[in-house]
C-alpha cells in the first residue's frame, strides 16, 4: 500500500527527505559519471559537451520520447523520464542547455536492458533538456523545452 | 426590436431619469423577455456547469474585459474576442441582457437596468429549475469556489462548502481551494464532501514521491440508465502560481498523457459519455482536446471566458466540445446531450447569465447565506471611501481596481513602482458606490496576503514584467498559466505580445525617465509565492489609504502602450493606451 511504502521511507530516512531520498537513490553522482568522460561533465556549453560524449554527429530522432513538465514547479528537482526505442540502445544522456555545465547525466545500459531512464534534474533557467541515446554505435538526439519561471501571478 | 447602441444608451438615461431603474423589475420587464429562463429540455442526459464563483456568496457586480489578445492559432477566436465582435460572433442582439452579461459595452449603464448578477441563492432557484425539467442532471462545480471573499477567507472555506452542499454539487475539481493548504483540502474532501457524496476529482494530481494519485481522477455515475464519466483536471500550474509550500508534497501539471490513459480506462469500463471537469483554462482546454480522445465535452474555467458556446474541436478520433463558463457566479451552463446508439447524436447548450433580479432567492439559502455573514457584518460593511469612479478588475493589463491598489501601496510604503498580481476574480464598483471592506476584501482575500518592499535594478524590474508576460502570451497554450498581466504601477511601457519571451517589453519609463538597467528602485507587491514573507496585509494597507482619501476619483489608468498586433485585433477594444 502507498501509504504504508511512503511511512517506510520516512522513517528510514527521515521526515520531509523523502523525495531527496529517492532521488538520489536513482541517480547516484558515480552512476551518473560512469557514461560519458569527465571532461563532458566539465563541459561549459553544449557543444562542448556533445564533443566529450562524442556525439557531435547525434541524429534527431522521433523514437526519443522525453516526459518532462512543460513549467517546471521547482526548478532545482525537474522530473525527467527519457524511453529510447531505438533498438539495442546501450546509453542515455540528459543535457540541461543553458546550465553552467549542461550534460546533467549519462546512463550506461548493458545486457539488453530496456531503453528507459527517469531522474530529476537541477536546472537554473528555461532551457531545451535534450536526450543523447547511444545505439549500435551511433548516436541520436531529441529535446524538449522546460520552462523555469518566477510564478506567482496566475489566475 | 432591435436597437442600436445610441437608442440603448437613450432609453438608458431616460430610463435613469424616470427613476424605474435601479434594480427594478418592471425596468427589465421590457428588456428581458418573460420566459428568459424558459430552457427546453433537449435528449436524455444532462450537465450544469458553474465554475470559478471565487466565493461571491452575494449578487454582485461583474464587468468583462474589453482586452483579451489572442496569440498565434488563438488570434481573432473564442474566447479572444471582446465586446461587438463577441456579440457578432455569437449572434447576440447588441443591448439586450444577454449582451450585457457577455461583454464590457455600457456597463455602468446597463448594470443599473439589468440588476446585480450571481449569489448562491438565486443561483440554486435557476438550479432546482433546471433539475427540475432534467431528472439527474449532474451539477459539476468548476473550482475557484472557496477563495475571493473575506466570509470564505475568514471561515477557512468552511461559508463556501457548506454552501456548495447545500446548493447540490456533485462533483469538483480544484485550483485556489489548494491555497487554504493540502490538509484543509484533505480535511474537507474526507469529512464534509465524503459525507454529503461530493466527488473530488483530479487526475493531474499525484504524489512528488511516487506519482500516486492525491484524488479520485475521475468518477462514475449512471444517468437514465447511461454510464458517465467525469474527469477532474485541476489548475496544472498551482504550485507555481500559487505558493508550492501550501502543497509541498503534491505534483501538478496538465499530464494528458495520464488523461489519456483515464478516458481509456473509464471507456473500457463501460462509459458512452466522458465528461472533462477542467480548470486548465480554456486556451490550455482548446489544445489538450486536440491530443486527447475520446472525451466528449471539456467543461473549462480559470480563464473566466464567458463563452455562449462550445468550441467544436477535431482531434484523431472524433470532437470534443470545448465550453467556458466565465467567474463570480455569472453563469450556469446547461449541456444536453441526446445519446443514441451509446453514443452523444446532439447536444443543445446555454450558458445563462444569473440576474437576480429575473430569480426570486431561494429561502434556505438565503437564510444560510444570512446567517453564515451575521458574525461579520459590521466588518464586512464597514464604509472606507465612496468611488466616483468605475472600479473593475478584467482586462490583459490594468484594471481601475488593480490602479488603486498599486497607487495605495506607492503612496503608504513610498515605493518608485508597484507591482499587483493580474488576477482575473474580483468584483466591480459602479461610479457613486461605497467601498467598503468587503469589496476590498473581495480583491484581496487570499492566504498570503503580505506586502513586500524591494529594492529592484532596472534589469530585475525587466526580468519579472518578461516572465509574467510570457505566462499569458507564450504561443503555445501548455506554456501559459491563465491569468493577466501583472499590474505595474509607476512604470510606462510599450509591449508586443507576439515576441518572444526578453523582447516584448520596451520603453520603461519611471516618471518619466527610461528604467536604467543598472540602477536600483523601490519596488512594492503583494502576494508573494515564497513562504515567510511578513509584510502587512494588502487590504490593511489600502484600506488606511482608502480611509485617508474618503473620495476615489480621477484615478489615472497606467496602461502599456501595445504595438504588433493591428488596430483591428478583435480581443481588444474601447482601449486608451494606444494599439497598434
Amino acid at each position: 500500500m502507498n501509504a504504508l511504502r511512503r511511512n517506510v521511507l520516512k522513517s528510514a530516512a527521515g521526515a520531509g527527505t523523502v523525495a531527496v531520498a529517492v532521488a538520489a537513490g536513482l541517480l547516484k553522482p558515480t552512476m551518473a559519471l560512469a557514461g560519458a568522460p569527465r571532461t563532458a561533465f566539465e563541459a561549459k556549453s553544449v557543444g562542448d559537451a556533445l564533443k566529450g560524449m562524442g556525439a557531435t554527429a547525434a541524429a534527431d530522432s522521433k523514437d526519443i520520447t522525453i516526459k518532462a513538465p512543460d513549467i517546471a514547479e521547482n526548478g532545482a528537482v525537474v522530473p525527467v523520464e527519457v524511453t529510447s526505442s531505438i533498438a539495442g540502445t546501450t546509453a542515455i544522456a540528459i543535457i540541461s542547455e543553458k546550465n553552467a555545465t549542461p550534460l546533467v547525466a549519462d546512463f550506461d545500459l548493458s545486457n539488453g536492458a530496456q531503453g528507459f531512464i527517469s531522474t530529476r534534474i537541477k536546472m537554473g533557467q528555461t532551457s531545451l533538456v535534450r536526450a543523447v541515446v547511444t545505439a549500435g554505435g551511433k548516436t541520436y538526439t531529441a529535446a524538449k523545452e522546460v520552462k523555469v519561471t518566477i510564478g506567482g501571478c496566475g489566475g | 426590436m432591435h436597437m442600436n447602441r445610441r437608442e440603448f444608451l437613450q432609453i438608458l438615461a431616460v430610463a435613469a431619469a424616470s427613476g424605474m431603474a435601479l434594480d427594478s423589475k418592471s425596468a427589465l420587464a421590457g428588456t428581458a423577455p418573460a420566459n428568459f429562463y424558459d430552457v427546453p429540455h433537449h435528449g436524455n442526459l444532462s450537465f450544469l456547469h458553474f465554475t470559478d464563483c471565487h466565493a461571491q456568496l452575494l449578487p454582485v457586480w461583474f464587468r468583462e474585459p474589453n482586452v483579451n489578445i489572442g496569440v498565434g492559432e488563438a488570434l481573432g477566436k473564442a474566447p479572444h474576442i471582446v465586446g461587438q465582435h463577441l456579440l457578432k460572433k455569437f449572434g447576440v442582439t447588441p443591448g439586450s441582457a444577454e449582451a450585457h452579461a457577455f461583454s464590457y459595452l455600457d456597463f455602468a449603464e446597463a448594470a443599473k437596468v439589468y440588476g446585480k448578477v450571481g449569489g448562491f441563492a438565486h443561483l440554486k432557484t435557476l438550479i432546482d429549475k433546471m433539475r427540475a425539467q432534467r431528472p439527474g442532471a449532474l451539477l459539476l462545480d468548476g473550482g475557484d469556489t472557496w477563495q475571493g471573499s473575506a466570509t470564505s477567507l475568514w471561515t477557512n472555506a468552511q461559508d463556501m462548502v457548506d454552501a456548495c452542499i447545500k446548493l447540490g454539487v456533485d462533483v469538483m475539481t480544484p485550483h485556489w481551494e489548494s491555497t487554504f493548504g493540502a490538509e484543509r483540502v484533505l480535511e474537507i474532501v474526507n469529512k464534509d464532501f465524503k459525507k454529503a457524496n461530493i466527488d473530488f476529482v483530479a487526475q493531474n494530481i499525484v504524489t512528488n514521491d511516487f506519482g500516486d494519485q492525491v484524488f479520485k481522477p475521475y468518477t462514475m455515475k449512471v444517468m437514465n440508465g447511461v454510464k458517465v464519466a467525469v474527469i477532474g483536471q485541476a489548475f496544472p500550474y498551482t504550485p507555481i502560481a500559487n505558493p508550492r509550500h501550501l502543497v509541498p508534497d503534491w505534483s501538478f501539471g496538465i499530464r494528458d498523457d495520464s488523461m489519456q490513459k483515464w478516458v481509456n480506462d473509464a471507456r473500457a469500463k463501460g462509459a458512452k459519455v466522458v465528461i472533462v471537469l477542467s480548470h486548465n483554462g480554456m486556451d490550455v482546454d482548446l489544445k489538450m482536446a486536440t491530443r486527447v480522445t475520446g472525451i466528449d465535452a471539456i467543461f473549462g474555467g480559470h480563464t473566466h471566458d464567458g463563452v455562449p458556446q462550445p468550441v467544436p474541436v477535431k482531434n484523431a478520433k472524433g470532437i470534443t466540445l470545448v465550453t467556458n463558463a466565465g467567474s463570480n457566479g455569472k453563469f450556469l451552463g446547461v449541456m444536453d446531450f441526446e445519446v443514441k446508439n451509446n453514443r452523444v447524436a446532439s447536444y443543445k447548450y446555454r450558458l445563462l447569465p444569473v440576474f437576480s433580479n429575473l430569480l426570486p432567492a431561494d429561502p434556505a439559502m438565503s437564510a444560510y447565506i444570512n446567517k453564515v455573514r451575521a458574525p461579520y457584518e459590521s466588518k464586512l460593511n464597514e464604509k472606507l471611501a465612496v468611488t466616483d469612479d468605475f472600479l473593475y478588475r478584467r482586462g490583459n493589463f490594468n484594471g481601475t481596481w488593480d490602479q488603486l491598489l498599486v497607487d495605495a501601496m506607492m503612496e503608504v510604503k513610498g515605493a518608485d513602482a508597484a507591482f499587483s498580481p493580474g488576477f482575473r476574480w474580483g468584483t466591480t464598483l459602479l461610479p457613486g458606490d461605497p467601498i467598503t471592506m468587503e469589496r476590498l476584501m473581495d480583491q484581496t482575500a487570499i492566504t498570503y496576503p503580505q506586502t513586500t518592499l524591494n529594492n529592484m535594478t532596472g534589469e530585475t524590474i525587466k526580468t519579472i514584467m518578461e516572465d509574467v508576460c510570457d505566462n499569458l502570451f507564450n504561443v503555445d497554450p501548455y506554456y501559459q498559466q491563465g491569468g493577466d498581466m501583472v499590474r505595474v504601477g509607476g512604470i510606462e511601457y510599450t509591449i508586443n505580445p507576439n515576441q518572444k519571451i526578453g523582447k516584448r517589453i520596451t520603453d520603461m519609463r519611471i516618471k518619466g525617465k527610461l528604467v536604467d538597467a543598472k540602477k536600483t528602485y523601490k519596488v512594492a507587491g503583494w502576494a508573494p509565492v515564497a513562504e515567510g514573507a511578513t509584510g502587512e496585509p494588502i487590504w490593511d494597507v489600502v484600506a488606511s489609504y482608502l480611509r485617508d482619501k474618503k473620495v476615489i476619483k480621477g484615478l489615472k489608468l497606467n496602461e502599456p502602450k501595445i504595438v504588433g498586433i493591428g488596430k483591428s485585433n478583435p480581443g481588444i477594444a474601447d482601449y486608451q493606451g494606444g494599439v497598434s
